[in-house]
């Protein structure tokens, strides 16, 4: 656990510098904060340089696998084939709780539009494709300004930052499917179809858009490179522990006395997230209930166990059991109804699930309704052991990882709450001995 | 989620003169013979225009990209943002249901729909002036509870302030869109704990406010007259 704690992430550390949009959100105020100042000397040094030094800073995807960027890059060919290569970025942000994306793409654009460039160069992509959700429609007309402003500037396109690259930036958007943030279903979906995850093999990387070597990352992977590459590989990962590297955008939402989104050193602990920026839990530690620390995808853990949690990758999955994520930290205080917290996730689940595969289509409507009865206490206690065989047989038997998603709240609820829902469920039962008997 | 074609349904659709040069712009950032990947903005475009999705609309589209009309059948009823039936004719509600909206009071805003709007959700009022629907996790969960009315996020909402905002829109306005409690954007409510060193004379509202201000087209419908249509890319 080697961090020192308490020294809090300095403004000159932070690569989001306008993440709030208090400043000029213009291309002249992007440059006056650095960005795009030698995006040439930065391509000049070539496609092996990047990749090296992305692989040697530590970024682990931020879409939620925590995958490594520059390993992921350096599958891409080498050369082409005759086939162009595509990077894509996911713009889909919809897993429940997250939304740090969303203040990148309206109020810090140019990180991206700027990473986008340096990105597709490193993996030999002349287009790069930004899919968005359909919901975000001013932020869309934000990020479509900022690639107008960057075009016009020749920062991109015929001779992208005077580099000899030729770059095309597309903006692409969803109609509302949570599904489509899943890297295959989102390909389809840019294809013209319904957004049904592939079977994999093959890999994006072999064959993904219209059946070329593709790359799909999250926007915040892509939005950090320009400033990793600026300042050094070392730089960015001095900050969290070792395999942890960097700083980070953490959403903090539900019963704190501030949320707040805020870009924090990774393995920050969660007291020090929580009390420095979100003005502590609503009511007190005390009234701390439990945690999702990483989107609504991952278990949830129990408030005395997340105090001095480390908010890293290997933390939350290796010692509590549970995940990173996307860094979207829901917090519940005792007022909470915890059941009913994990059954809308079930019900999330039932509705986003595209249908493909039987175990996912018919598991999430089963579980939901299991849940429904766990809420109000009408399950048999038997049930709670079936629901939880059922997560089993669902989890790791599915096209795409959604079906996983689904069972993964359940388990945590039954690991961590169990005596609850049993307890709802006694008392239900004596309720109704009571209605019995006074017939 | 099954999702079905309305009953009722016009006899034609045509994209507005406009609106089918904006369309045609679309195609150019696609591959050649890849057309189809346009799909989703257009039929989307179609719903800005008219208010909801109609089967005319699908099928004016599928033959624009040469898809099969099933086809395009297809991703219309598989995205739920496209609205199979008519909307209210002021503005459709679109109330944030999930987890950390729920926790934050998003129970209530369902409520006062139910109450204010009708009892059931892609239904008409009576004036026939508003609709709404429970929608799940609109990526704004900082801001919890929220609503998305028209192109706009209502964010940091309480149940008084949503029963105005309902008042206004069914008047005719659309209010100023944003957190509705003061907040800038996504910072701590109680005041900035990181980059404050913020410069005087900078933005006045979040850059979502800003160009909802700018536009005032939050519930409007888009018929291409607004737009300019710059391609600043080269042919694929
Ligand atoms: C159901 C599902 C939904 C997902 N939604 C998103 C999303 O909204 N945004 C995102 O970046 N990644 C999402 N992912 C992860 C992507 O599949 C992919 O791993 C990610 O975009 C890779 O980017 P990264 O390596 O930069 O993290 C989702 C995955 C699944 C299974
Ligand atoms: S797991 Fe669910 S969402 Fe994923 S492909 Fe199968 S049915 Fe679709
Ligand atoms: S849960 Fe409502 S915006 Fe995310």
């Amino acid at each position: 656990m080697e961090r020192i704690a308490d020294v809090m992430l300095k403004d000159q550390d932070r690569i989001f510098t306008n993440i709030y949009g208090m400043q000029d959100r213009s291309l002249s105020g992007a440059k006056s904060r650095g960005h795009w100042s030698n995006t040439r000397e930065i391509l000049k040094k070539g496609r092996d340089w990047i990749v090296d030094e992305m692989k040697a800073s530590g970024l682990r995807g931020r879409g939620g696998a925590g995958f490594p960027t520059g390993l992921k890059w350096s599958f891409m060919p080498k050369e082409s084939d005759g086939r162009p290569a595509y990077l894509v970025v996911n713009a889909d942000e919809s897993e429940p709780g997250t939304c740090k994306d969303r203040e990148i793409m309206r109020h810090d654009p140019h990180s991206l539009v700027e990473g986008c460039l340096i990105a597709s160069f490193a993996m030999n992509a002349h287009v790069c494709y930004i899919y968005i959700r359909g919901e975000y429609i001013r932020e869309r007309e934000a990020l479509q300004a900022a690639i107008d402003e960057a075009y016009e500037a020749g920062l991109i396109g015929k001779n992208a930052s005077k580099s000899g690259w030729k770059f095309d930036l597309f903006l692409h958007h969803g109609a509302g499917a949570y599904i489509c943030g899943e890297e295959t279903a989102l390909l389809e979906s840019l294809e013209g179809k319904k957004g049904m995850p592939r079977m994999k093999p093959p890999f994006p990387a072999g064959a993904g858009l219209y059946g070329c070597p593709t790359t799909v990352n999250n926007v915040e992977s892509i939005a950090v490179v320009p400033t990793i590459l600026r300042r050094g590989a070392d730089w960015f990962s001095s900050f969290g522990r070792e395999n942890n590297a960097g700083t980070k955008l953490f959403a903090i939402s539900g019963h704190v006395n501030h949320p707040c989104i805020i870009e924090e050193e990774m393995s920050i602990s969660f007291e020090e997230l929580i009390d420095k920026h979100c003005g502590g839990i609503r009511g007190g530690w005390k009234n701390l209930k439990a945690v999702i620390p990483g989107g609504s995808s991952v278990p949830c853990v129990r408030g005395e166990n997340m105090k001095d949690a480390l908010m890293d990758f290997d933390y939350l999955r290796g010692e509590l059991g549970s995940g990173l994520g996307t860094a979207a930290v829901i917090v519940m205080d005792q007022s909470t109804d915890i059941i009913k917290a994990i059954w809308r996730l079930s019900k999330f689940y039932k509705h986003e699930s595209c249908g493909q595969c039987t175990p996912c289509r018919e598991g999430t409507g089963w579980m939901m309704r299991v849940m429904e009865r766990l809420v109000n206490g009408t399950a048999d206690p038997a049930e709670i052991d079936m629901l939880l065989d059922v997560t089993k047989q669902v989890e790791g038997h599915t096209i795409c990882a959604l079906g996983d998603a689904a069972a993964w709240p359940i388990q945590g609820l039954i690991r961590n709450f169990r005596d609850e829902i049993e307890d709802r469920i006694k008392d239900q039962r004596s309720v109704q001995n009571i209605a019995v008997a006074a017939q | 989620m099954l999702r079905r074609l309305h009953p009722n349904q016009p006899t034609s659709f045509a994209f507005s003169p406009e609106n089918q040069k904006w369309a045609e712009a679309q195609l150019t950032k696609y591959p050649e013979g890849r057309q189809a990947s346009a799909i989703i903005p257009l039929l989307w475009r179609a719903q800005e225009q008219e208010g909801w999705l109609s089967r005319p609309a699908i099928e004016f589209v599928a033959d624009m990209l040469g898809m099969a009309h099933i086809r395009a059948l297809e991703v219309a009823t598989f995205y739920f943002m496209f609205q199979l039936q008519p909307v209210g004719s002021a503005a459709h509600i679109q109330v944030c249901g999930t987890l950390s909206c729920m926790l934050c009071g998003a129970e209530d805003l369902v409520s006062i729909c139910k109450e204010k709007i009708s009892p059931t959700p892609h239904t008409l009022s009576e004036d026939g002036k508003l609709s709404w629907e429970e929608v799940e996790c609109l990526g704004a969960c900082a801001n919890a509870p929220m609503a998305q009315i028209g192109k706009d996020y209502y964010e940091d909402l309480s149940g008084s302030r949503f029963e105005e905002l309902l008042e206004q829109f069914r008047g005719g306005n659309a209010p100023v869109p944003g957190p509705q409690n003061g907040r800038f954007s996504v910072e701590p409510s109680a005041g900035l704990t990181s980059l404050s060193d913020v410069n005087d004379g900078g933005p006045t509202a979040n850059k979502s406010v800003s160009l909802a201000k700018k536009f005032n087209d939050t519930v409007k419908r888009i018929d291409g007259t607004d737009d300019t249509i710059t391609i600043h890319w080269g042919k694929q």
